[in-house]
């Protein structure tokens, strides 16, 4: 066999194994005894404790044996997006909430959890509202987290900024002297359009009424003026010009150029993002520090005779869910996941912000241990509107929000978009 | 049948032979056909590669046209039928109507720029001269470079105040854009076009430097008998004997500008809002990133019909003169 033939034969049956490897992964999950579980603490010590966590639920389960694959976020997303269309879904996996997993339960692949995990529920209380569809309870959110101005207090106290706006002018006001100072006020990662809908998201947070919001969601109606208003108060923000060069391109959390990274090395003086923040920025940072004993963090201004509740929070977060195929053990292993122990330990580890209160007091970062408090005191927390929508309306509205910022829509047109895309799912 | 047996039969009159000489094979049937084995063997050996097509690349396009008439979100069955309402629906989206738009002015622009450009390039690096080996390496390394790897770095060359470009502009005494050059939408898609042709020069002076090799030494030699200078010649003979050869790379260039894809796709990702949108990255974003997969389905069609079109009539009015001139 020359060479040439070699690496052709070794191709061929390269595509038949991956051809039959996709058919063959369902096998996997089929058994009563082994469990399937996805999730994306693909580095340390998440993937280590999670590793110990499954062998200590197979312990406590003898015959039990729990498959752990540990992914990228965004690869975990793909393989997810790809598992849902086949229908064959692992047994344990993550889910956002909202509108995604509407679709999810529509097509009969996530099974409901409302009495198997009672106990759970009643303990994360709120949170939960995220993952419920027609008053049942389909995921468990094991670490929830809000959307707020993430800022480097050094530079702040460099331009004179004494305490963190609370109002939009004196949010403005903060601007001003920030560039005053010589300093970009805030980045932000247009290029991936989220990070600039968020702003939207919040002023509709302070602007409308959590019963407009909450029957907003349910019956995707955004005839509420404040929809509206929340698009003009975007608009004055952008007019400020507080945003760094080139804000509409700028990649979100990718590298020193991206928002974040712009943010973590002292470019600029804050960004407005979620819980991940200082996760993200010490990812880009070579020493691993991020901003450090640097980092503020104060919630996005109230706003003008806005009809919203300032401590209300925009946020999200991830869950367990269970297929609706998967082995009665795998609801087990998702409240196991959620018992104190394990919430304890997913705190200690800083891998996120934990929803069973008994592991509050666990967390270790200053920041994020600040922020936990934030979120358990706010009345309710609002999740991000492109999850709770659902793709198809969460896009729609999220490229119009970007055209806002890039002064080719007005306001209306956002709420338009938002209803026609809205109307299409009804 | 072998002469000599024809002759011997006829003059001869002696008696027929049995069997026909070795030499001659049965024609009873057409000259066409082929024996049965030789056809099993041809079927042996394409029906894997029949096989790998139907399976990667038919299956996947009939699917995309049976989607096109469901409202579907990539979840459970396909059960939802709305007829053309998805065609409807991406024709009156202006998002698609302005990336139609882009995929025109990509056409366009990468042929006014890239075929002056690259015939005169090819026209000096016929030449021989020093430096030749290095001049053709370097116009034809970017073509070699893969798609997204060329994406990933002009993306940070052209970062605002960080990237190479604005340094440069800025040491000369030039004002880059105001919002860097991706991120302001009335010039990212030149910006576009600019990697584009940086990326793609290379093959135009490639195939034009091939297609001068088969220039006949002997006209140029007729042109300088003739006192031609170096210019004349090159626009009489070298020029025009280039015709099929940029015809034939119009025609590639032309079917790559509206599939562009790859490098708007990591350079822009189709924005800033939307001003670089083309029906590639509108499909993709509609399906991948916005499941919805009837309204992706419908967009592949419309650019499969306008690419279709737009290569069957450059066909039947460019490249039929060729075909013809070979015949």
């Amino acid at each position: 066999m020359s060479r040439k033939t070699q690496a052709l034969a070794a191709l061929c049956a390269g595509v038949m194994i991956a051809a039959t490897g996709c058919g063959g992964s369902g096998d996997s999950g089929g058994g009563d005894s082994t469990i399937t579980w996805w999730h994306n603490s693909n580095n340390e010590p998440g993937k280590g404790f999670y590793e110990q966590v499954a062998k200590d639920f197979e312990k406590a389960n003898p015959g039990v044996d729990v498959k752990v694959e540990a992914f990228a976020h965004e690869d975990m997303l793909t393989k997810l997006d790809a598992a849902f269309q086949s229908g064959d879904v692992p047994d344990v996996y993550m889910e956002r909430g909202g509108g995604e997993l509407a679709d999810h339960v529509e097509a009969g692949l996530t099974r409901d959890l409302s009495k198997d995990s009672a106990d759970i529920i009643e303990q994360i209380g709120g949170s939960a509202a995220g993952w419920q569809v027609d008053g049942k309870t389909y995921a468990l959110p094991f670490s929830m987290g809000v959307v707020g101005f993430w800022y480097n207090t050094e530079l702040f106290e460099k331009a004179g900024i004494t305490e963190t706006p609370t109002t939009m002018p004196e949010l403005y006001a903060a601007f001003d002297k920030l560039e005053k100072a010589g300093i970009t006020p805030v980045s932000l990662g247009g290029g991936d359009l989220w990070p600039a809908a968020h702003y939207y998201y919040a002023a509709a947070l302070r602007g409308c009424s959590q019963e407009t919001l909450t029957s907003a969601v349910a019956d995707l109606d955004f005839s509420d003026p404040c929809f509206e208003k929340a698009g003009e108060t975007v608009e004055q923000i952008v007019a400020e010009r507080p945003f760094n060069k080139g804000f509409l391109s700028t990649a979100s959390q990718t590298g020193p150029t991206s928002a974040s990274g712009l943010l973590a090395t002292g470019k600029v003086a804050m960004e407005l993002a979620g819980h991940w923040e200082p996760g993200v920025m010490q990812g880009i940072t070579e020493d691993k520090q991020g901003l450090g004993d640097k980092t503020g963090w104060f919630p996005f201004p109230a706003v003008d005779g806005g009809e919203g509740d300032p401590t209300a929070q925009l946020g999200g977060g991830d869950a367990w869910a269970v297929s609706e195929e998967a082995p009665d053990k795998a609801v087990d292993l998702v409240n196991y996941l959620l018992s104190d122990d394990v919430q304890k330990g997913f705190a200690e580890n800083d891998m996120g912000l934990p929803t069973v209160p008994a592991a509050g007091s666990s967390v270790k970062d200053p920041a994020l241990a600040e922020l936990l408090k934030v979120r358990d005191e706010a009345p309710f927390v609002q999740l991000y509107f492109d999850t709770a929508f659902g793709e198809s309306v969460g896009g729609a509205m999220n490229d119009e929000i970007g055209l806002l910022f890039a002064g080719k829509a007005t306001p209306e047109d956002v709420v338009t978009a938002t209803q026609e895309a809205a109307d299409k799912e009804k | 049948m072998s002469s000599e047996h024809m002759l011997g039969a006829v003059a001869s009159g002696r008696p027929h032979r049995t069997t026909p000489p070795p030499s001659a094979p049965p024609r009873t049937t057409s000259p066409r056909s082929t024996p049965w084995r030789q056809r099993a063997e041809i079927a042996f050996f394409v029906t894997p590669a029949l096989a790998l097509m139907a399976l990667f690349i038919a299956w996947p396009v009939l699917s995309a046209v049976r989607f096109s008439v469901y409202d579907w979100n990539g979840l459970g069955p396909l059960d939802d039928f709305v007829g053309f309402a998805n065609y409807a629906d991406v024709l009156k989206d202006d998002v698609f109507t302005d990336a139609v738009i882009h995929n025109l002015v990509i056409v366009v622009g990468s042929i006014i720029v890239q075929l002056p450009l690259g015939v005169a390039l090819a026209l000096l690096l016929n030449r021989r001269m020093a430096g030749q080996g290095l001049l053709r390496t370097l116009i034809f390394v970017p073509y070699v470079l893969a798609e997204v790897i060329a994406g990933v770095i002009w993306f940070q060359l052209l970062q605002p105040d960080y990237g190479l470009i604005d340094a440069i502009m800025g040491g000369i005494g030039l004002t880059p854009p105001d919002e860097g050059w991706l991120g302001t939408p009335e010039v990212t898609l030149w910006v576009v076009l600019a990697v584009l042709t940086w990326k793609y020069l290379g093959l135009a002076v490639l195939l034009f430097l091939a297609g001068l090799q088969s220039v006949p030494e002997e006209l140029y030699e007729a042109a300088q008998l003739d006192g031609a200078s170096w210019f004349q010649t090159q626009w009489r003979v070298s020029i025009p004997l280039l015709g099929p050869t940029i015809r034939t790379w119009c025609f590639l260039s032309m079917i790559g500008s509206i599939q562009c894809f790859d490098m708007i796709w990591v350079l822009t990702g189709g924005g800033p809002a939307d001003a670089t949108t083309t029906m590639a990255t509108y499909l993709v974003d509609e399906g991948t990133n916005r499941h919805n997969y009837g309204i992706a389905g419908a967009a592949s069609v419309v650019l499969f019909a306008i690419a279709f079109v737009m290569a069957l009539a450059y066909q039947l009015v460019v490249l039929r003169r060729d075909t013809k001139e070979e015949a």
